[in-house]
């Protein structure tokens, strides 16, 4: 939520950008993955071997729905994986 | 395990989780005099309980989304090892387990391999939860009540902007609250079960409510949240459908019998951008079970008075011993740290894990899954998400086989062999074919997983190399 009306107050963070399939999104430094997503307005990232869209289920490491490639490397459970400035984020063919 | 690069870590206790649970039991055995690791595969300390906006977003006013939050931040300052994921326990009959454990960014390639071979052992690693499939499930804008919770307190991300809570169990409660104060519409919450049950479960001896009356004015808080906001609580009534095309645009809710059946008649839709679900939660057992610990009728680890497995040296605390909440949690750490750095409990310490431990079976009593529900499974539902297997698919391999094996109706459908290796449906399959197969031969088989995390090939092959180097 935006932080100027969220009651808990956080803190000052830095913006990071990080390229999701070549666009940049914009999100909170100490954000994961999928807040990151999520906190775009992406509720689905991924397909399953039948076409069915996937994004966060669980959100605690469990599901394994919400899979993405991180720098290169495939299977990174968005949920848990903390977002850096410049990540590059790919969304296709992962398992 | 001999060789020269490799150090064996032996401290006197290893705690696995930084939840409530092991939070308690390192501070505990620390304060009797033991050397102690606490680690947790997560990037911060608080379990699933403190979930909490990371160091590098502070808040000012984090506390009016927990409880006990000044427990956490006293229980917070001891050193934790975060970010490192236990993935295999090597069993040892007559001693704790050696601990292989990863240190790094989750699923990362370049972690550090760290072995433990600990005197004692407490393990802490919590539950997960259990949601019953309902036909959409899988669409995105479905979500664990947990999901919600852990995206609106660790990112201030609500999951939605009208949101319906569905389930059964308080747990649903703190959901709508964070929801709510993260900015979301919360259209209602759901309770299968109906108010005669939950009357009998809550209040059949009212002394338990004063006993336990930390638990009932937290839940009292969550109540007066919903009231204020004006938010409908129904019991007896569960969401049956999600529908919508690529995400959730609405969902189908059905009154229910006592047996959680729906009740012919009784459907409407309501139109929700998400639904959060969530009917209890499975003890995350899979380092025990390495580690050759007995299990009880629910699958949570066996624990005498002190937190002491069927395993020399070995502990257990927290909702891996059966759920019963943060309290309990913190209770049965205390225990079960000090008995494992050789100290022993006071009777107050124990006793007040007795009165938790009430609160747990009430728990049951009033919000245990009930059989009705595969009323709202059609033959096309999924009910593993990662193979895609449909309740048909699981009816139509039981009777094409005639096994009543679950390993192998599990590897003719494929169900539970996906990446989530059983913990999502786990519970459902075995459920599913114990019905029609007339019964299992060996049920409770899907907790036995080799490995407690996914790893890649290319750390398993440097961790080996570094052992033998
Ligand atoms: C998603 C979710 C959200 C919840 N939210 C609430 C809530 O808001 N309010 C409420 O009253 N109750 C909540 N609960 C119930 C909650 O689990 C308990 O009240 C309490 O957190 C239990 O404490 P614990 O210490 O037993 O386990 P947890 O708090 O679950 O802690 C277990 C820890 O072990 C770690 N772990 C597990 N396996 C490994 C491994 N192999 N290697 C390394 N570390 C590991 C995990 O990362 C985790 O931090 C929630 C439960 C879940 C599953
Ligand atoms: S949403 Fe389940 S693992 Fe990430």
């Amino acid at each position: 939520m935006e932080t100027q009306y969220d009651p808990v107050r956080p803190g000052e963070t830095s913006p990071i950008t990080i390229i999701v399939d070549g666009t940049p999104v914009r999100g909170l430094n100490g954000q994961t993955v999928a807040g990151v997503l999520m906190g775009a307005g992406r509720l689905a990232w991924r397909t399953t071997r039948n076409g069915r869209p996937r994004g966060v289920f669980c959100g605690i490491g469990v599901c394994h729905d919400c899979l993405v490639a991180v720098n290169g490397l495939s299977d990174v459970r968005a949920c848990q994986r903390r977002a850096a400035d410049g990540d590059s984020i790919s969304t296709e063919a992962q398992a | 395990m001999s060789a020269a690069g490799m150090t064996v870590e032996t401290p006197d206790v290893l705690v696995v989780g930084a939840g409530p649970a092991g939070l308690a039991a390192a501070d505990a055995a620390r304060n009797a005099g033991a050397r102690v690791v606490l680690l947790d595969a997560a990037g911060d300390a608080g379990g699933q309980y403190w979930r909490h906006l990371p160091a590098e977003r502070p808040a000012a006013n984090e506390r009016i989304l927990h409880h006990g939050w000044d427990r956490f931040t006293a229980l917070r300052g001891q050193e934790i090892l975060t970010d490192a994921q236990v993935w295999l326990a090597e069993r040892h009959d007559d001693r704790p387990p050696t601990l292989h454990v990863l240190v790094g960014p989750a699923d990362g390639r370049d972690r550090v391999p760290r072995t433990f071979a600990p005197k004692a052992l407490v393990l802490a690693t919590g539950a997960y939860e259990r949601t019953l499939p309902f036909p959409g499930w899988d669409l995105p804008g479905v979500f664990t009540a947990g999901a919600a919770q852990a995206l609106a307190k660790s990112e201030r991300v609500a999951v939605g902007r009208r949101v319906l809570v569905a389930g059964a169990g308080p747990f649903l409660l703190p959901v709508a609250s964070s929801l709510i104060r993260t900015g979301a519409e919360v259209v209602g919450v759901l309770e299968a079960n109906g108010w005669p049950r939950l009357g009998r479960g809550w209040s059949r001896r009212p002394t338990e409510l004063l006993a336990t009356r930390h638990k009932t004015g937290e839940l009292a808080g969550y109540v007066r949240d919903l009231a204020r906001h004006r938010i409908p609580y129904r019991a007896a009534t569960a969401v049956v459908a999600a529908h919508g095309a690529g995400q959730v645009s609405s969902v189908t809710v059905a009154r229910l019998d006592p047996r959680w059946a729906p009740i012919p008649g009784t459907s409407r839709d309501i139109s929700v951008d998400a639904v959060c679900v969530s009917h209890g939660f499975v003890p995350r057992v899979e380092l025990a079970v390495s580690a050759g610990c007995g299990l009880d009728a629910y699958g949570a680890v066996v624990t005498d008075h002190d937190g002491r497995t069927t395993v020399p040296g070995v502990y257990a605390a927290g909702e891996i011993t059966g759920i019963g909440g943060a309290d309990l949690a913190l209770a049965e750490g205390v225990v079960a740290g000090l008995a494992a750095a050789g100290a022993t409990a006071s009777d107050a310490q124990r006793r007040s894990l007795s009165e938790n431990q009430r609160f747990a079976a009430r728990l049951e009593a009033a919000h245990g899954i009930r059989p009705g529900w595969v009323g709202w499974l059609g033959d096309d539902t999924t009910v593993c998400r990662c193979e895609e297997v449909t309740a048909g698919d699981l009816r139509a391999g039981a009777a094409a086989t005639g096994s009543r094996g679950l390993r192998s109706l599990r590897l003719s459908t494929r169900a539970g062999l996906g990446v989530c290796q059983g913990r999502v449906c786990g519970r459902t399959v075995e459920e599913l074919l114990h019905r029609h197969t007339g019964g299992l031969l060996d049920p409770g088989r899907t907790e036995q997983r080799p490995l407690a995390a996914f790893v890649r090939l290319g750390e398993l092959a440097a961790a080996e190399e570094q052992e033998h180097s």
